[in-house]
């Protein structure tokens, strides 16, 4: 039972469980959390916040979130392949991605936005701030977007992108890797991760990825070769599964979005 | 022995990067690609309430400007109400109430046009002081920093906010109250983040 015992909606009392609110997520547990401050990633040393974060109870501004749908996504926005294409399609290995949005509880995150954006096969970015020699591929942008389906299931295409050097020591180099950004159904679900590929040697000696304490957790970014989802003659399938912080509630199949 | 509760662990945060604008603002990054882009804009002409403007910027451990962060905020409508199916009451017509942005690389300053969220409700029949729910990502920033903004002239309300009063070390809460600026059009609210060092901001785990 919650201590502070009353519901946030005031005008609609009893229309929630009286003795907790089932809205409520489980707190973050940050053992699983890259810390703020992580030298080894030596961006974070200036940008850390060093007080204690502040503990809060959840607000109803807290387990709400923005709602978004169809009309939001464009027809070729899951497909990178086809997406910013001129004059023929991406240079690079093509590849599937896809996977399924959970909460800690194992149930699906249905109709929740996930975005990713990525370099392309040579590791350059689209971005106006990207000088890495390698060249742009004027057929790929390099991001897209999508909307999980009933189930929680979300798939884009896209090619392979390639690893690239930067400045944290003399000589890192980023392990290939997709950035992802998710939403879930709370703005305190509110997630930004980066997938990497079953098997490249770099993700063991990357520091952005070494900031994760933990190291199952670390393997959980890490997607492998899906060959059964391949599709023949077309593009290798990789698997990757996000989890986002479970609610407290028993789930309702009529009300997805909670009690 | 106990049946074994299987709960899942939630996936590990990683930094958004430097070109976190090629996916999420791609126009920042120099180039048009989707239909539809999110942006900074969360209010129409005719969307009930206050326009107002927020303006800031994001300061790193040395004071220098975080000009490669992204910013996006959430809030409720002027009556306090939440686009989400969990507030049972019905927000303005088409009021999302959530927007993205992100610092300019030049000047450092991101910037919000919206309207002035009301009042909103908290436990045991108490209300929060009007305030807008904020999510601070950037190269460097290991997981994403959840913060709120207040707003200078509502010091009655603020004087009663549960949040503000949580905040043990009271020299601190100044770093969560935006300092309005009436400018000919709109209010203009100041927010800067402070990410480190002695002015640092409020951050929550929540």
């Amino acid at each position: 039972m919650n201590i502070q015992g009353q519901p946030f909606v005031a005008d609609e009392p009893g229309s929630v469980h009286p003795q907790h609110n089932p809205l409520e997520f489980f707190s973050r547990d940050r053992a699983m959390q890259p810390p703020a401050y992580q030298p080894i990633y030596k961006t974070s040393v200036a940008r850390s916040p060093r007080r204690a974060l502040l503990s809060l109870d959840q607000s109803l501004g807290d387990i709400t979130g923005p709602v978004f749908g169809h009309n939001d996504i464009g027809l070729l926005d899951n497909d990178l392949i086809r997406n910013y294409a001129k004059t023929g399609d991406p240079i690079g290995e093509r590849i599937i991605v896809h996977g399924r949005v959970l909460d800690e509880c194992g149930r699906p995150v249905p109709r929740t936005l996930v975005e990713f954006w990525q370099a392309n096969a040579s590791g350059r970015y689209r971005h106006k701030k990207d000088t890495y020699l390698a060249p742009i591929d004027p057929n790929f942008g390099g991001c897209g977007r999508t909307l999980t389906d009933e189930n929680g299931y979300y798939y884009f295409r896209t090619v392979k992108p390639g690893p690239y050097p930067w400045r944290n020591y003399v000589n890192s180099w980023r392990p290939a890797h997709i950035h992802f950004s998710i939403f879930g159904t709370g703005f305190i679900q509110r997630l930004i991760t980066q997938m990497y590929f079953e098997g490249d040697p770099l993700i063991k000696i990357c520091p952005i990825v070494n900031v994760v304490p933990d190291r199952d957790a670390i393997d959980r970014l890490i997607a492998p070769l899906d060959v059964n989802a391949a599709v023949p003659d077309d593009c290798l399938t990789y698997r990757f599964d996000i989890v986002l912080r479970g609610r407290r509630s028993t789930l309702f199949e009529n009300r997805l979005e909670g009690n | 022995m106990a049946q074994q509760l299987a709960y899942l662990k939630e996936t590990a945060s990683q930094t958004a990067g430097p070109y976190v604008h090629i996916g999420l603002i791609p126009h920042m990054a120099g180039f048009d690609i989707f239909q539809n882009n999110f942006g900074g804009v969360l209010a129409g002409a005719d969307t009930p309430g206050e326009p107002i403007a927020i303006e800031g910027r994001v300061i790193d451990g040395t004071g220098a400007l975080v000009r490669d962060a992204l910013v996006e905020i959430w809030q409720a409508d002027a009556n306090g109400h939440y686009a989400h199916p969990a507030d049972k009451r019905q927000a303005a017509a088409g009021f999302r109430g959530w927007g993205r942005t992100g610092t300019d690389f030049d000047t450092g300053v991101y910037r919000f046009d919206t309207i002035k969220p009301g009042r909103t409700p908290w436990r045991n029949g108490k209300i929060s002081a009007p305030h807008i729910n904020v999510w601070i990502v950037a190269r460097g920033i290991n997981i994403g920093l959840q913060t709120r903004m207040y707003f200078s002239d509502e010091e009655a309300a603020n004087a009663d906010d549960p949040v503000l009063n949580a905040i043990e070390h009271k020299s601190r809460v100044p770093t969560l109250i935006a300092k309005r600026q009436d400018k000919p059009g709109k209010a203009t609210y100041l927010f800067d983040i402070v990410l480190q060092g002695d002015n640092e901001t409020v951050f929550f785990d929540i």
